[in-house]
C-alpha cells in the first residue's frame, strides 16, 4: 500500500507543479497585488496599502466620494450592466437554444447536415464575430439597417452600437446568436439520454405533446439544463470582448471585465486593478454558489 | 593535424575581424496597422536597412491608440527587447518617461531643426526621448461645390457651422438624398474625443481644461454651452452613430459624399484625393471653427526602447526616418505634415499639399493635450474628458452637470499634485 502511495505521488507531482505555476502563482501574486498600490510603470516599486483599494476613499466600496451613490460610480454601473446582461442572455439563449435542440431532436431529412450547420456561430472566434456584427450593425453602411429600412420596418437608420439606450440589447442579441448553438448541443445531449419508453407510453394514453414536454422531458433533462445554465451564467458574468468590440466603451456599457481592463491595462494601476479583479472573482462565485444552493443542482454524485 | 588547427584559428580570427565593425543587426520598427502605414513607414525603414547592411523587421502594433499604449506598457514593465524602435503619440513621453533611451547624446542638436514645441513636448527632465516625425492637427474638412453652391463661406465659428449644415443638410434631403449628414466628427468615447473636446471648449473660449500650473479650470459656462452645442448636433445634422465613430467611420461617410463638414486630421487628405474618391476636388481644409480658433495638437514621434540590444542603430535608423527626406517623401506620398519648418517651403510639398503653407500658423500654433503636466495620469484625465463629453453628446447629463463632475473627478484623480 505504502509504494502504491508512493506511486501515486510521483505520478501527481509533475501536475501539482504545473498547477503551482500557471494557476496558483499568478493568483496568488495577482491578490497580493490588491493590497499594494503597484503601477505598470515599475511593478517592483508597489507599497503595502492594505484594504485600501478595497474600501475607503480610494476604494471600490464604501468610497465617500461617491456622492451619487454606489450604483452611479463606474464600479457600481459596471456591475449593474454585467447581471443585467447575464441574466437576459442566459434566459434568451436558454429558451432559444431549448426550442433548437427540441427540433434537432426529431427526425427529419438533412438532420446531420443541420445539427452540423447550427455550429457555426459557435465554432466562430468571438472576437471574429463581434467585428462582423460590427460592420453589419453600422449605422450608415450596415446590411442590417439596409434590410430593415427596405421591408418598411424603421423609418430612419438606428445606431444599434452607439445609441446607450441600444448598445447593452444589441450586446445581448449578438450573445444570442453566438451562443445559442452550445445551449442547443447541451440540451440535445440530455434530450437523447430521454428513454423512448417514456414517450412511447405517453403516446400510448394520447397525452397532449405540451403536457409531456412538461412532465417528462423538463423533469428529466433538468440537471443537465441547469448544469448548462450555470456554465452560461458564470461565462457571462466575466463577458468583455464583445462589448469591448462592438460599443464605444464608454461607462454606460462597461462590464466588470472592462472596468479591470481599463484599470489595469489602460490605466496602469495593477493594485486597484487587481483588486478590482479579486472582487471579480469573489463576485462570480458568490453568485454561482448561490444559483446552485437556490435550484438544488448536483455537480458530482454524492457519495454514499 | 597541428597545422590544420592553426590555420582553422587563423581563418576564424581573420573572419572575426572582417565581419566584427559591420556586424548586421536585426532592428524592430513599430510601422503600421494600416495598408498606407506600412507603405510609407516600412519602404523606408527597408531603405535604411540597405543603406546600412542591416535588417528591419516590422512589428504592427494594434490600431487603437490606447491598445498601442497598453502594449508598450505590457512590454517594458516585462523589460521586452522585442521592440526597438516605437512610434509615440505627442502624449506619451510623460508616461513612458521611464523606458525609452535619451536620444540627446547621439542627436548632436539636430532635434533644433524641428518644431521647437514638439521638441519641448518630448522632452522630460532634459533628457530627449523621442525625435518629432509627424505632427497633426484637427482641421476642418469642408464640400467646397457644395458651399459654393448654397452661396455659404467657409464657418468660423461653430453656431456658423451649425446654422450651414442644418440648411444644406434639409435641402440635400429634400432633393431625396437621405444619407446626407451635415457633420461628422470622431465621436467614440476615446482619445480623439478629448482632443476634440479641447478643440470645443478653446472654440468657445472656454479654456484648455486646464491651466499651464495644473489648476482645473474646466468648469465654466463657456465649456458648458460649448458640450451642450455638440450635444444639439447628434441625431439632427450628425448621424447617432458618430457616438462610436473613429477616424475612419467619419472619413467613410465624408469621402462617400455624404456629409458637408468633417472634423478630422491631415492625413485623411491624400485619400480624399485619389482617383478612386467619389468626392476628389470637391474638399476643401480650412482652420477649425471657433472664436479663437483651437486646434488639438496631435503628432507622432520615434522613440528608442531602453531594453533594445542594439540601441545604436536604432538610434540611427529613428534619425534617418526623421531626416527632411523621408518626411519630405511622406508629406507628398502620404500627406502626414513634417515637423521641420523648412519643408512648409518645399516647392513639392507644398504642389501635393496647398494646405500645409496656408495652414502652417495651426501647425505652430495647435493647444496641447495636458499629457506631459500630468505624467503618468494622463490616461485617466484623458478618459475623464472624453467620458463627459461623451455623457453629454449622448444626451445622460447636460455640460453644466458634466463639466462640473468632471471637475470633481480630475481633482480625485490629482490627489495633492499631479
Amino acid at each position: 500500500m505504502h509504494s502504491r502511495t508512493r506511486t501515486a505521488w510521483l505520478f501527481l507531482t509533475p501536475m501539482i507543479v504545473l498547477m503551482l505555476i500557471v494557476a496558483v502563482w499568478p493568483l496568488a501574486r495577482s491578490i497580493w497585488f490588491s493590497f499594494t498600490d503597484t503601477n505598470i510603470n515599475d511593478i517592483s516599486a508597489g507599497q503595502w496599502v492594505g484594504l485600501e483599494n478595497y474600501f475607503g476613499e480610494y476604494g471600490l466600496f464604501f468610497n465617500p466620494n461617491d456622492e451619487e451613490g454606489f450604483w452611479s460610480g463606474d464600479w457600481g454601473i459596471s456591475i449593474r450592466n454585467t447581471f443585467g446582461f447575464a441574466v437576459v442572455s442566459v434566459v434568451l439563449e436558454t429558451l432559444t437554444g431549448l426550442g433548437v435542440a427540441l427540433l434537432l431532436n426529431q427526425d427529419f431529412k438533412g438532420r446531420a447536415l443541420v445539427r452540423t450547420a447550427v455550429l457555426v456561430p459557435w465554432a466562430i472566434p468571438t472576437i471574429v464575430s463581434a467585428k462582423m456584427w460590427g460592420w453589419m450593425l453600422n449605422d450608415q453602411f450596415g446590411v442590417i439597417n439596409t434590410l430593415l429600412l427596405n421591408a418598411g420596418l424603421i423609418s430612419s437608420k438606428i445606431a444599434w452600437t452607439a445609441e446607450p439606450s441600444y448598445a447593452l440589447w444589441t450586446v445581448v442579441l449578438v450573445d444570442v446568436w453566438k451562443t445559442t448553438p452550445f445551449m442547443a448541443l447541451l440540451v440535445l445531449a440530455a434530450l437523447q439520454t430521454v428513454p423512448k419508453d417514456c414517450y412511447e407510453a405517453a403516446r400510448v394514453d394520447g397525452v397532449h405533446p405540451l403536457r409531456v414536454f412538461w412532465r417528462i422531458t423538463l423533469p428529466l433533462i433538468r440537471q443537465p439544463l441547469m448544469v448548462a445554465i450555470v456554465f452560461r451564467l458564470l461565462d457571462s458574468l466575466r463577458v468583455f470582448d464583445l462589448i469591448y468590440v462592438l460599443t464605444s466603451n464608454g461607462s454606460s456599457t462597461i462590464s466588470m471585465s472592462g472596468f479591470v481592463r481599463r484599470e489595469m491595462v489602460e490605466y496602469g494601476n495593477m493594485g486597484f486593478g487587481s483588486a478590482a479583479s479579486t472582487s471579480l472573482f469573489l463576485i462570480i462565485m458568490l453568485t454561482a454558489v448561490i444559483f446552485l444552493r437556490l435550484t438544488r443542482v448536483k455537480l458530482a454524485e454524492d457519495t454514499p | 593535424m597541428k597545422f590544420s588547427f592553426a590555420s582553422w584559428l587563423i581563418t576564424l580570427s581573420v573572419w572575426l575581424g572582417m565581419s566584427a565593425p559591420a556586424q548586421a543587426v536585426e532592428v524592430t520598427i513599430t510601422c503600421g496597422p494600416g495598408g498606407s502605414d506600412v507603405e510609407f513607414c516600412l519602404k523606408h525603414a527597408q531603405a535604411w536597412a540597405a543603406k546600412t547592411g542591416n535588417t528591419v523587421r516590422n512589428f504592427s502594433p494594434p490600431g487603437g491608440f490606447g491598445e498601442k499604449i497598453a502594449l508598450y506598457r505590457q512590454l517594458f514593465a516585462a523589460k521586452s527587447s522585442d521592440v526597438d524602435v516605437l512610434i509615440v503619440d505627442g502624449t506619451w513621453p510623460g508616461i513612458l518617461k521611464d523606458h525609452l533611451t535619451d536620444l540627446k547624446p547621439y542627436s548632436k542638436g539636430w532635434e533644433n531643426q524641428h518644431f521647437p514645441a514638439m521638441v519641448a513636448n518630448n522632452t522630460v527632465n532634459g533628457r530627449l526621448l523621442a525625435m518629432p516625425w509627424f505632427t497633426d492637427s484637427g482641421l476642418l474638412y469642408y464640400r467646397k461645390d457644395l458651399l459654393a453652391q448654397y452661396g455659404e463661406a467657409v464657418p468660423t465659428t461653430w453656431a456658423e457651422l451649425t446654422r450651414m449644415a442644418q440648411k444644406i443638410q434639409t435641402a440635400e434631403r429634400n432633393k431625396g438624398r437621405h444619407d446626407f449628414h451635415g457633420f461628422v466628427f470622431q465621436g467614440k468615447a476615446y482619445e480623439a474625443l478629448t482632443c476634440f473636446t479641447l478643440e470645443l471648449v478653446g472654440g468657445h473660449g472656454g479654456g484648455t481644461i486646464m491651466d499651464a500650473d495644473g489648476n482645473i479650470t474646466i468648469n465654466n459656462p463657456q465649456a458648458a454651452k460649448a458640450l451642450d452645442l455638440a450635444a444639439s448636433w447628434i441625431g439632427t445634422i450628425s448621424p447617432i452613430g458618430v457616438l462610436n465613430y473613429e477616424e475612419e467611420e467619419a472619413r467613410g461617410v465624408f469621402q462617400n459624399a455624404n456629409a458637408l463638414f468633417m472634423r478630422n486630421w491631415p492625413y485623411a487628405w491624400a485619400l480624399m484625393e485619389k482617383d478612386d474618391s467619389p468626392v476628389k476636388g470637391k474638399v476643401g481644409i480650412a482652420k477649425l471653427p471657433g472664436q479663437p480658433s483651437t486646434a488639438a495638437l496631435g503628432g507622432w514621434q520615434l522613440a528608442v526602447s531602453k531594453y533594445s540590444q542594439h540601441p545604436e542603430e536604432a538610434v540611427d535608423l529613428v534619425m534617418y526616418m526623421t531626416s527632411a527626406k523621408v518626411q519630405k517623401a511622406r508629406a507628398i506620398g502620404n500627406s502626414l505634415n513634417p515637423t521641420l519648418p523648412e519643408l512648409y517651403k518645399d516647392k513639392d510639398v507644398i504642389a501635393a499639399n496647398a494646405f500645409m503653407a496656408n495652414l502652417s500658423d495651426v501647425f505652430a500654433n495647435s493647444v496641447a493635450r495636458p499629457a506631459t503636466l500630468t505624467g503618468l495620469k494622463y490616461p485617466q484625465v484623458s478618459q475623464s474628458v472624453f467620458s463627459a463629453a461623451h455623457e453629454v453628446l449622448s444626451k445622460r447629463a447636460t455640460g453644466e452637470e458634466a463639466v462640473k463632475r468632471l471637475e470633481q473627478r480630475l481633482k480625485k484623480i490629482r490627489r495633492k499634485h499631479w
